[in-house]
């Protein structure tokens, strides 16, 4: 790694903290509910992830399984046979995969859960700078998930219940197509995991700034801290503007404004600039801290440092920078000019270069080492061929020409699965299992690991694949039953979802019978590839480590 | 091609003959199903069991069905026959894992530009990356390496990896641009059509003819099933275009956004309230071509196809005089184009002025229907 911790001297300084391990004087209901510890605190989010990845997951389970065949067999089911009901009842559904999994997963997970585990520890930080601030984050993303759920609930569209928007909200579905007080709750939904995540991005600011050890200066800082800081700058620039946007829907909705509706001058595409405007950040906010655990796990499990850190860092830098000045990618269908899309053409295009610089460095930073593949490593590797696999259909979907053709197939669906359940989601197992020892104190199963890797690796490839050909034959994307000809690579779609669900059975076996059965963690159980201080501390941490700020300005810069 | 075809929706014609004589008897209906079948399929003339199967189905349950497929009835009468579709042309083809085979010379140029180009170098790129990365595990396993490396930098990769990438983009760059700017540098357009997307079916609209216009909705899966169409693409209405002619499409929405989306054309348009997008199409080969709604619009978003029917000049002609006949336009009527198909863009571009300025606004005879918006003014 980046940075090489004097491991000698900090064992003596853990040591010393080792009495300290639990929250002494705490009890339940002021440790989890009114917690300000970090590593509290990424627990939760943890938790709170894992339970909105399996409402989340439940409902795209529903979907595949109504796309297994043409017609419609699974949401009459809910619907006491009413197949209007049904129709809407499939938005309801993509509406809510698609917020849950953004919002209420892979953010938490990442950021939340091991964004505010590791980033103090691994700047050498006591804690995040403002903890309190950490706690109205979480339960501001829980009531956010609450309202969320209420929105399926109570009255959209005429007749139905739920916001069938999708989780982009276009207007004027979202303001004339639904009446009813699904789409507000839905904002308001919006509006607080917003603030939670813009909250949680000036925490993780200033942490970085501020709270890093003597000698942790911002180019010996591991790149999972890197990833951090430069989402939550994302975060910072781009969800007021999401906030905004939605205002402004919210105001349409129900004080007479016009700012998407051209009835009164408004522009229902203007609200697409925003949202896009916000929503490309979003999704490199998804993946970048993504590519830190990525680069943390290669450089551990290759016991060799990082290939080219500077190189790395100031890739995502850049990729956050240019993920700010290509949103309309996502218009290239609403009627822009040639040249605005040549322009969006070009600037997306661009981003293939430094994302291109990030996969070569994984690859040249296990070239020459001594590799072993314990479950971490596995997801590692299968992250960066998934996100490269991902990454060139990302190339073909840039061309404003070709995406004329490819906007709104399953193309697209195959495209961004690919980066994120396949992308995002392999890195956040890859670091679920890379600290799962270094959070609960209890060594996970490396068979049932090895397991769950391979079932899911050959279930989402099942199930995303054929998407690919899906798009190509022309199937749009959100339609609940199709024309028999999309029928086959349909089917085979959905038993891919069911090899990827069983996948997730042995991941959630191996979690129960690791926490009740697993063995004691080590304080380091990877190695001497491990330099990155939190293997220097005890498993789990002390409740509060580092009350002598660890001195690092000896510690010897490994790049 | 189509005759085949034809036999399948005599039945449905006889039918809608039936419903149309309202509660007469089968025998009665008789005559008026021969006298349609002549122009249905000329070459098959309705045996007797024909005509009893369309009797039996007719007094069932099929009158609501035929009500529906009246136009088709009526334009039978007039000439015109439906279009059979091509199995695996204008639909997705079953198991198809490859684009939809193009029709216009857009869609020829993209469709070569991703199979030809793109596709190629994704697939190195990706099999390079994979072959990379199993060299590595296999040659840098821990089994078969003394001790890790320590090298963290090398100038040369790095400036290499930076570069090549760089350029294999620029390549991509020109034929991608080229592709952007010959969509937006149509030809001179032969016919405006005007397309409007509602929840949840599409309005069709044709100015240059004084105004025809009617909405296109699904079939059921019964009716695409008797009539041999794909369910869940086929409609009552498609949108007809000549052969051969540049069709200039005007998109806009009455509700919510749509998208107008013909795969096989390389064409897809979001329909948005308030805003009229254009886009274009040119297509040699008469036949049908589907597609579907291509944004979110709500409950019925993935029950409203698109199916453009290609006709040959002459047939287009007779079309829109059917269509004409059928709307109570005067097709010599001032400010109509009264050669239908291929016009000059300087006569259309006639019938719009002339359909815009309320002095020579067209008087249409029998305006029952109102024609082109344009011609609200001289009402």
């Amino acid at each position: 790694m980046a940075t090489t911790a004097d491991t000698v001297a900090l064992k003596a300084h853990d040591d010393e903290h080792a009495h300290d391990s639990h929250a002494h004087g705490l009890s339940f209901f002021q440790r989890w509910f009114l917690s300000t510890n970090h590593k509290d605190i990424g627990t939760l989010y943890l938790i709170f992830a894992i339970f909105a990845g399996i409402v989340g997951g439940a409902l795209s389970g529903f979907m595949r399984w109504e796309l297994a065949n043409p017609g419609m067999q699974v949401l009459p089911w809910f619907t006491e046979g009413n197949i209007d009901a049904a129709y809407h009842l499939w938005n309801v559904f993509i509406t809510a995969h698609g917020v849950i999994m953004v919002f209420f997963m892979v953010m938490p997970a990442l950021i939340g859960g091991f964004g505010n585990w590791f980033v103090p520890i691994m700047i050498g930080a006591p804690d995040m700078a403002f903890p309190r601030m950490n706690n109205i984050s979480y339960w501001l993303t829980t009531t956010a998930f609450i309202l969320l759920g209420a929105s399926m609930f109570v009255p959209g569209p005429p007749g139905f219940d739920g916001a069938g928007t999708g989780w982009t909200v276009y207007p004027p579905l979202s303001t004339s197509g639904h009446p009813g007080p699904a789409v507000d709750l839905a904002i308001f939904s919006l509006h607080l995991a917003g603030a939670a995540s813009i909250l949680g991005a000036i925490n993780f600011i200033t942490t970085i700034f501020n709270m890093r050890a003597p000698g942790m200066t911002m180019h010996k800082m591991p790149l999972f801290v890197w990833s951090v800081l430069v989402t939550a700058f994302l975060l910072l620039l781009s969800l007021p503007v999401l906030a905004g946007a939605i205002t402004m829907l919210l105001t349409d909705r129900n004080f007479g404004t016009t700012f998407f509706d051209p009835a009164g001058g408004g522009d229902p595409v203007l609200y697409q600039h925003l949202f896009w405007f916000f929503g490309h950040p979003e999704v490199y906010i998804m993946i970048l801290p993504a590519f830190g655990i990525v680069s943390q796990v290669i450089s551990t499990f290759a016991r060799k440092p990082v290939f080219g850190y500077l190189g790395m860092a100031y890739a995502m830098v850049a990729i956050g920078f240019v993920g700010f000045i290509v949103w309309a990618h996502h218009m290239f269908t609403t009627g822009l000019s040639v040249n605005t899309k040549m322009y969006f053409t070009a600037a997306t295009m661009i981003i293939a270069v430094p994302t291109g610089i990030k996969i070569f460095s994984w690859i040249a930073t296990m070239w020459g080492g001594k590799m072993t593949f314990e479950t971490p490593m596995l997801w590692a590797l299968g992250f960066i061929f998934m996100f490269t696999v991902g990454g060139v259909t990302g190339i073909v979907l840039s061309n404003g020409g070709v995406d004329t053709y490819m906007h709104d197939t399953y193309y697209v669906v195959a495209h961004f699965h690919y980066v994120l359940s396949l992308g995002a989601v392999f890195g956040l197992f890859a670091g679920f299992y890379f600290w799962f020892g270094k959070m609960s104190g209890k060594n996970y199963n490396e068979f049932l690991g090895k397991v769950h890797f391979w079932v899911f690796f050959v279930g989402v490839n099942v199930l995303f694949f054929p998407m690919h050909f899906l798009g190509q034959d022309g199937m749009p994307r959100r339609i609940p039953d199709y024309p028999e000809a999309f029928a086959y690579w349909n089917q085979i779609a959905s038993w891919g979802y069911a090899i990827m669900l069983a996948g997730m059975a042995v991941f959630f076996v191996n979690i129960i019978w690791s926490l009740l059965a697993g063995k004691k963690a080590a304080a380091n159980p990877w190695g001497e590839g491990a330099t990155t201080l939190e293997w220097t501390l005890s498993s789990p941490p002390p409740f509060h480590q580092f009350e002598t700020v660890p001195d690092l300005t000896k510690a010897k810069s490994a790049h | 091609m189509n005759k085949g075809w034809a036999l399948g929706l005599k039945g449905l014609a006889i039918a809608a003959a039936l419903s149309m004589a309202g509660g007469t008897l089968a025998q009665d209906a008789t005559p008026a199903a021969i006298s349609a079948a002549p122009a249905v399929a000329p070459v098959a003339p309705p045996t007797p069991a024909d005509v009893a199967a369309a009797a039996t189905a007719a007094s069932a349950s099929v009158a609501e069905t035929a009500a529906q497929h009246s136009a088709v009835q009526n334009d039978a009468i007039m000439g015109y026959t439906r279009t059979a579709p091509t199995d695996r042309i204008g639909q997705p083809v079953p198991k198809g894992i490859n684009l939809q085979e193009q029709f216009t010379p857009i869609g020829r140029e993209a469709k070569a530009l991703t199979e030809n180009i793109l596709n190629p170098i994704i697939g190195v790129i990706s099999i390079f990356v994979l072959g990379l990365m199993f060299w590595v595990v296999f040659r840098f396993r821990s089994g078969a390496v003394e001790a890790p490396s320590r090298t963290t930098h090398n100038f040369t990769i790095e400036v290499v990896w930076t570069l090549i990438p760089a350029l294999i983009l620029l390549f991509i760059a020109f034929p991608s641009f080229r592709l952007l700017a010959n969509q937006y540098s149509p030809p001179k357009a032969d016919l405006t059509v005007k397309v409007t997307g509602y929840q949840w079916y599409w309005g069709y609209e044709y100015p240059d003819y004084g105004g025809i216009s009617f909405d296109s909705v699904p079939l059921s899966k019964e009716d695409a099933a008797k009539e041999g169409t794909p369910y869940l693409l086929e409609v009552d209405n498609r949108l007809v275009v000549p052969a051969g002619a540049t069709v200039k499409v005007l998109v806009t929405a009455a509700d919510v956004l749509h998208s107008f989306a013909v795969p096989s054309f390389w064409v897809k348009m979001d329909a948005v309230p308030g805003k009229v997008n254009e886009t274009w199409f040119k297509v040699d080969r008469p036949g049908v071509y589907y597609g579907q709604c291509s944004e979110l619009c709500g409950t019925k978003h993935g029950f409203m196809p698109i199916a453009v029917e290609v006709l040959s000049p002459d047939d287009f002609k007779r079309w829109v005089r059917m269509k004409q006949a059928q709307d109570g336009i005067d097709p010599t009527g001032p400010g109509i184009a009264l050669e239908p198909t291929p016009v000059s863009p300087a006569t259309a571009a006639a019938a719009v002025r002339a359909a815009i300025a309320p002095s020579t606004a067209p008087q249409i005879a029998n305006t029952e229907a109102p024609a082109a918006p344009a011609a609200a003014p001289a009402a």
